[in-house]
């Protein structure tokens, strides 16, 4: 498959095969997701790539790729080191549109990624959802972009199916629940803690109590992230939410091409284990 | 005061598909035509709109105003005067210069009215602890000061390489009883510390107000911000009206988030009969622009999002942040306030820059005319006067808002030029 965009324009390209409404969701119905999350080009896009399909042989629903920003304010140093390496390495948000689009002749494992609005806005709202789309990827997560900002951008996402996840925090009014809600499809991201990513989670009562909130408004599926680490967190998490999140505790054990192969899938597999069997 | 958050002008950027959005938006307060915005993780946005709220009530609350009216005179002391300096104007031989002496408020800088105002709001929502960026430490020594004044506790976040060229202020925050936490993470300036700040809100929310320090960031701060900076206009205003008996004919600050400017301008581009004053906002020119290496970010940047809010931006073609660089660390800083940069699209105001070179010499001959120091953020909008003030006539008036003093920055300039210490 030829790559979407040479020298810069999307003259030749061969649409991507459609991407199936709802795709995402529909992972949800029957099962709880597994969703790790690595930052895409650590290392390199070619071992992201081989990564990718590592992440589905153990078990993955949906994968999140990182896609680096120098001033990644939603995260921790984990990921903020991960995410200066990649910009060393020159990753950028159209060669990560373009990994993906090559990913597609290998699988069809649903991939969302996550950035921040500069990036996006840079490439151009109105191009993005059409060209992230006719490279496979199945949705965006924008962390500095709440529910009630760049609506057009929204709208547009939707239409072309890209799925737009938005978040709700332990801070969110019922308001805030319900504006996020409406804009978001695919699933719902459940911030586990205020905080960053690579915090500590804190699986207790007032989590219970907003997801309790949340299901009272919305069917929309609910993932967990923020602060997952170890198989016993995520099994408590996947017991009141459809889906757990796992992202700094997996890039941080690959933080250089000497990393052990065999570790990670150990630890990915018993993360599936722990979200799949409760 | 316009207090929809924008200045009452034609606004062009609102025509069109994009007007028509943000008309429809509930959230257009938050705007100055397309810029500004609430652009932060949903975590935060509860307590933006409390802040919001609590701003909006104390606003108009009699008990509040003056209580910070209180401060500012005895405490703060203001007004500040309005200084006709004499022998900077012969010396340039054109334009009348007046300096707005910001200067001499409590702790040296223009930053403890807006430091002041947002104590004072916190105290009011029950808040313990406050936080803050800063880049130069004035922001911060002012955080700090207030707090100590309320009682509340202080963590100031500040990259380590600003930690190094203004130690005299980490010294000055921590006698005031603030915790200073030096940022190591990204390019150690203030982009990483004010990163580093709203992390510690996210985490902290509950208990914490974010004391930002400029006109920048998320809905509410630029409009708040400005709000508590404008004292600088009103005062500047009857005092030029008393002092000559008529409006001034130039305004010159300079802009690194913007709130010193945007606080010495708003009262007049707010004022019906000021229609022929030039407003320049001086951006930090660092090596020039070509180099790469400044804080120029209407001469070099281009629209993004940063930070909680749609702006100019120094950015590279895949909107990554990028480095800057001024002597001056409180205008090395890689975007600008929103209405700044609605204030450059409408050419209401215009926006230039001073290079290192220049703000230095304007440093030094302000100190050697006037017996008054400039902090080298100030130097950058006398470095303009000196440029303009010879090409016009002697019954011209200039103000320049001299915001801070140069107490802070004499050991780094000394070193920069190799005058052995002090």
């Amino acid at each position: 498959m030829r790559a979407p965009f040479r020298d810069g324009s999307r003259k030749g390209t061969r649409p991507f095969e459609p991407i199936i409404k709802d795709m995402i969701r529909t992972i949800f119905t029957n099962k709880k997701a597994f969703i790790p999350y690595i930052m895409a080009g650590d290392i390199s896009l070619q071992k992201t790539e081989d990564i990718v399909l590592l992440l589905e042989d153990c078990g993955a629903d949906i994968i999140e790729l990182g896609v680096p920003f120098t001033d990644p304010l939603a995260d921790g140093p984990t990921i903020q080191h991960a995410a200066e390496r990649a910009i060393l390495n020159g990753v950028t948000l159209k060669k990560v549109m373009e990994m993906v689009h090559r990913l597609r002749n290998k699988t069809k494992v649903p991939i969302v990624l996550m950035t921040y609005l500069n990036p996006v806005y840079k490439y151009g709202l109105v191009r993005f959802p059409i060209e992230a789309v006719s490279c496979g990827v199945n949705g965006v997560i924008i962390p500095d972009l709440p529910a009630d900002m760049e609506g057009e951008f929204i709208n547009d996402a939707r239409k072309h199916k890209l799925d737009t996840i938005f978040f709700v925090a332990p801070t969110s009014t019922l308001e805030r629940i319900k504006l996020s809600a409406k804009k978001t499809t695919g699933f719902l991201y459940y911030v586990s803690i205020t905080g960053i990513t690579g915090s500590n989670i804190n699986i207790d009562s007032h989590m219970t109590d907003m997801i309790g909130k949340i299901r009272a408004i919305s069917n929309l599926p609910i993932a967990v992230g923020f602060g997952v680490k170890t198989p016993e967190q995520a099994a408590s998490a996947a017991q009141i939410a459809d889906g757990v999140i796992i992202g700094s505790s997996i890039v941080s054990m690959m933080n250089d091409n000497s990393f052990d192969l065999n570790e990670l899938k150990k630890y990915l597999i018993s993360l599936r284990k722990a979200i799949k069997f409760i | 005061m316009g207090s929809k958050g924008r200045v009452p002008l034609q606004e062009p950027s609102l025509k069109g598909a994009l007007g028509r959005a943000l008309m429809t938006n509930k959230m257009l307060n938050a705007f100055f035509g397309i810029y500004g915005g609430r652009y932060v993780p949903e975590t935060l946005i509860p307590a933006l709109e409390e802040l919001d709220k609590a701003y909006r009530l104390i606003k108009k609350d009699s008990t509040f105003k003056k209580e910070l009216s209180n401060y500012q005179r005895t405490y703060v002391g203001r007004p500040t005067p309005l200084y006709y300096a004499g022998r900077l104007t012969d010396y340039l031989g054109g334009a009348k210069i007046y300096l707005k002496r910001e200067d001499l408020a409590h702790t040296g800088a223009h930053k403890i009215n807006n430091a002041l105002g947002q104590a004072l709001i916190a105290k009011s929502m029950g808040k313990k602890r406050l936080i803050a960026e800063t880049g130069a430490g004035q922001h911060g020594v002012a955080t700090a000061t207030g707090a100590a004044l309320m009682g509340l506790e202080c963590e100031i976040y500040m990259g380590a390489d600003d930690v190094k060229r203004q130690a005299l202020n980490v010294f000055r925050m921590r006698l005031l009883g603030a915790k200073v936490n030096e940022v190591t993470i990204g390019s150690r300036t203030l982009k990483d510390a004010i990163n580093e700040a709203l992390r510690d809100w996210t985490t902290n929310v509950g208990t914490t107000h974010y004391v930002m320090g400029t006109v920048f960031g998320p809905y509410p701060y630029p409009e708040m911000v400005r709000d508590f900076q404008a004292v600088i206009g009103q005062e500047a205003m009857s005092q030029i009206l008393k002092a000559e008996g008529r409006m001034p004919d130039y305004l010159i600050a300079c802009v690194g988030g913007g709130s010193n400017s945007i606080g010495l301008f708003h009262k007049f581009l707010t004022h019906k009969s000021t229609k022929d004053i030039q407003y320049i906002g001086v951006e930090a020119g660092g090596y020039g622009i070509d180099s790469g290496k400044h804080a120029a970010r209407f001469a070099g940047g281009s629209v993004g999002v940063f930070q909680g809010c749609k702006s100019y931006l120094l950015q590279d073609d895949d909107g990554n942040v990028l480095g800057t660089h001024s002597v001056s660390a409180g205008l090395d800083y890689a975007s600008v306030g929103p209405e700044h940069a609605f204030l450059h699209d409408t050419k209401r105001v215009k926006y230039t820059y001073a290079t290192d070179d220049e703000a230095l010499k304007a440093f030094a001959l302000l100190a050697k005319t006037e017996g008054i120091i400039p902090a080298l953020e100030s130097a950058h909008a006398i470095a303009e006067a000196v440029k303009i003030a010879p090409k016009i006539s002697k019954d011209k008036i200039i103000i320049v808002n001299l915001s801070g003093r140069g107490d802070k920055d004499v050991q780094q300039v000394s070193e920069l030029t190799h005058e052995g210490s002090l």
